[in-house]
C-alpha cells in the first residue's frame, strides 16, 4: 500500500508530543537567535540571555515581533547566525524599499527545507511517477527553486522551466507528458487562454494537477483552473523570509492549507492590538521557524491575513490550517506573482528629478494578467518638441522602475494637474482588480 | 530667419485639442500653421501664430506644458517638383530634417514649408545659400 504520507511519525504526532518538539525547536533558533547582531539585545532587553530562559511555548509571547522594515535594518548580515563558510545559499526578496530583506541557508537549513517541501508535494498526490513542470521563476526569488528540490527528492521528473514563454511551456508539457505543474494562478488561466492560439487541445497533455500559489485568489479561481483544465488544483503558502513554499499546503483534500506546526509557530493576532485572538477569526498570521540555523526569525509579522480553521483534517494530519489569504495589511502589491511595495516605485521617482513628484499607481486586469501602470507628469522643464526624446524619457522610467521591481510597467506621460494632487500614500495607488482574482 | 514655432505637450483625451485652440482663439490670435504628432500615449501639438509672445504667455496660464522651437520657413514655388528643390539641396549639404509640414499660407504661386532640422544654423546658411526664401515672421 502506498503511504499517503511522506513522514507519517511528524505529520500524525499527537498535539502534545508537537508542542514539545515545537519548544525544542524554538529553544534551538532563540540559540542561534542569540548570536545574531540583531537579535541578542532584543532578546537580552526582555530577559531571555539564552535558551533555557523559555520554559514554555507561551514565553514566546515574550520576543517582540520581527517586521519587514526591521529585516531591512538587518542587512546584509545583520541576521546571519551561522558562519559565513557554513552558509551555501541566500535569497531575497523585494523590501519596502530598494533594500532587499535576504536570507541565508546552511546545507541543513535546505536539506529541511527540502524535506518539508517533499511533504507537501506528498500531502497534495504528487507521486514519484509524477512529471512535474515548474512554472514558477527560479532565481533570487524562492518560488521555483524551493518546490525544485522537494520534487527532486520524491523522485519526480523535474522540468526546472521556469516562468514565462508560453509556447515553450506547452511544448514540453506535450513532449513529456507533464502531470503536474507549480504555477500562479493567473499564469494558470492565461495559460489556457493560449491554448488554442497555439495549436493545442486538452487531449495533447496528460495534466492532473496545478500546484498554485504566490499569489492569493479565491475559491472561484480554484474552481476555474480545475474546469478549464479538468484537473486538480492546491493552494501554497509561503514567503522567503520563512524559507519560501511550503509554509502552509493544501492536502487532497482541499480544506484548507496545512500549515507545517513542527517546522513553524503560528500565531493570528488581532493586526491592531497585536492581542492573539481565536481560532476561526481573521488577523494577522505572525510565523517563527523553527527549522533554519543560518537566519533565525522569530515572531515575523507576515502582513497577510487569515485564520486557524478549527478542527482536525479528514487526512489525518495534525497540522493546523489556514484559510486562504484575504488580503494584506499593509500596502503591498501582488503583480502576476511578484511582490511590489509602492514605496519602491516612489523611490525610483524621487531619484529622477527630471519627473514630477507627483505619480499614481494603477492596477489593472488586462484580459487574465494583471498589468501595472505608473502615471507620471511631464513638466516644461522636461517636455521636448522631439517625440522620440519623450519616448526615450518613458523607457528610462521604465529600466529604472524595472531594475528595482523586476517587473516592466507600463509608463504614462501626463499633462501636469492632470493627476490628482496626493497627500497620503495609499491614495496614490488605484487597484482596479477587485477582489483576490 | 528663424521662425518660432510653439509645441504643446498634449494628452490622448478627447476635448483637450480643442481646450487649446479655445485658449490661443480667446487671445485673439491667428494660426499660421499646425500639425500634431502622435504616439500610442500622447501627441505634440506644433502651431505657428501670428504672435508666438503672447500665445506662450497665454498657454502657460491655462497651465498647458508648452516650449518655444526655432524652425525655419521656406517660400517654396506652388508646382511639381517645389519641395524636391529643397530636398536635394538638404541632402547634398547634409541637413538632417527632423520634420516638416506645410503652413496655411498661399500667395500666388508660393506655399510655405515648416522645417525642423537638427542643427538650424547650418540649415539656414544653407537654404540663404542656395537663395531660397527663409520667412521672417507671419
Amino acid at each position: 500500500m502506498i503511504d499517503l504520507y511522506h513522514d507519517r511519525e511528524v505529520e500524525t504526532m499527537d498535539r502534545e508530543a508537537l508542542r514539545a518538539l515545537q519548544l525544542l525547536r524554538l529553544k534551538k533558533t532563540v540559540s542561534s537567535a542569540l548570536k545574531t547582531p540583531f537579535y541578542k539585545n532584543r532578546l537580552k532587553d526582555v530577559g531571555i540571555k539564552s535558551a533555557e530562559d523559555l520554559k514554555n511555548l507561551t514565553d514566546i509571547k515574550k520576543i517582540p515581533f520581527t517586521t519587514k522594515d526591521d529585516l531591512r535594518e538587518a542587512y546584509p548580515f545583520g541576521l546571519m547566525a551561522s558562519d559565513r563558510d557554513e552558509v551555501v545559499r541566500m535569497h531575497a526578496s523585494s523590501g519596502t524599499t530598494g533594500t532587499p530583506t535576504v536570507i541565508y541557508q546552511t546545507q541543513g537549513d535546505l536539506d529541511r527545507w527540502t524535506d518539508l517541501t517533499t511533504r507537501s508535494l506528498v500531502s497534495a498526490g504528487c507521486r514519484k511517477e509524477d512529471i512535474f513542470q515548474n512554472m514558477m521563476t527560479y532565481g533570487l526569488f524562492t518560488g521555483g527553486i524551493g518546490l525544485h528540490y522537494g520534487a527532486e527528492n520524491l523522485g519526480m521528473l523535474v522540468i526546472p522551466v521556469s516562468s514565462g514563454n508560453t509556447k515553450r511551456q506547452f511544448q514540453l508539457m506535450k513532449d513529456f507528458g507533464t502531470t503536474v505543474v507549480h504555477a500562479t494562478p493567473s499564469y494558470m488561466l492565461y495559460l489556457h487562454s493560449k491554448m488554442e492560439e497555439y495549436g493545442y487541445t486538452l487531449s495533447d497533455f496528460r495534466l492532473k494537477k496545478a500546484l498554485v500559489g504566490a499569489e492569493p485568489h479565491s475559491e472561484e479561481i480554484r474552481e476555474k483552473i480545475e474546469t478549464l483544465f479538468g484537473i486538480d488544483a492546491y493552494n501554497s503558502y509561503g514567503l522567503s523570509e520563512m524559507n519560501g513554499p511550503s509554509v502552509a499546503f493544501e492536502c487532497e483534500k482541499k480544506a484548507g492549507m496545512h500549515l507545517w506546526e513542527d517546522s513553524y509557530l503560528m500565531e493570528v493576532v488581532d493586526e491592531n492590538t497585536l492581542e492573539e485572538i481565536p481560532d476561526g477569526e481573521t488577523g494577522e498570521l505572525v510565523l517563527s521557524i523553527l527549522i533554519r540555523t543560518a537566519t533565525p526569525i522569530l515572531r515575523y509579522r507576515t502582513r497577510d491575513l487569515t485564520s486557524i480553521i478549527p478542527g482536525k483534517c479528514s487526512c489525518g494530519r495534525i497540522s493546523r490550517r489556514i484559510s486562504r489569504i484575504k488580503g494584506r495589511t499593509d500596502d503591498m502589491l501582488i503583480i502576476n506573482g511578484v511582490n511590489v511595495f509602492p514605496s519602491q516605485i516612489e523611490e525610483v521617482i524621487m531619484k529622477m528629478p527630471e519627473i514630477g513628484t507627483n505619480y499614481r499607481i494603477v492596477v489593472k486586469k488586462e484580459g487574465i494578467l494583471d498589468r501595472l501602470i505608473v502615471q507620471t507628469e511631464v513638466g516644461a522643464s522636461i517636455f521636448s518638441d522631439d517625440a522620440r526624446d519623450m519616448n526615450k524619457l518613458q523607457k528610462r522610467i521604465i529600466d529604472n522602475l524595472r531594475a528595482s521591481i523586476t517587473i516592466s510597467p507600463t509608463v504614462e506621460l501626463h499633462e501636469p494637474g492632470v493627476l490628482p494632487v496626493q497627500e497620503g500614500k495609499a491614495i496614490r495607488v488605484v487597484d482596479e482588480r477587485g477582489g483576490n482574482g | 530667419m528663424k521662425v518660432k514655432q510653439i509645441s504643446v505637450f498634449l494628452e490622448n483625451t478627447t476635448g483637450r485639442l480643442a481646450e487649446v485652440t479655445k485658449t490661443i482663439a480667446e487671445a485673439g490670435i491667428n494660426l499660421r500653421a499646425i500639425s500634431i504628432a502622435d504616439t500610442a500615449d500622447f501627441g505634440i501639438l506644433r502651431m505657428i501664430v501670428d504672435k508666438p509672445d503672447r500665445a506662450m504667455k497665454v498657454l502657460k496660464e491655462s497651465e498647458f506644458t508648452a516650449k518655444l522651437t526655432d524652425v525655419i520657413g521656406i517660400v517654396l514655388n506652388d508646382k511639381p517638383g517645389g519641395l524636391l528643390t529643397v530636398m536635394e539641396i538638404f541632402n547634398r549639404d547634409g541637413v538632417n530634417i527632423e520634420y516638416l509640414y506645410s503652413s496655411l499660407i498661399k500667395e500666388d504661386e508660393s506655399v510655405v514649408i515648416i522645417f525642423k532640422v537638427e542643427d538650424i544654423e547650418h540649415g539656414l546658411g544653407i537654404v540663404e545659400k542656395a537663395g531660397l526664401e527663409a520667412i521672417a515672421s507671419f
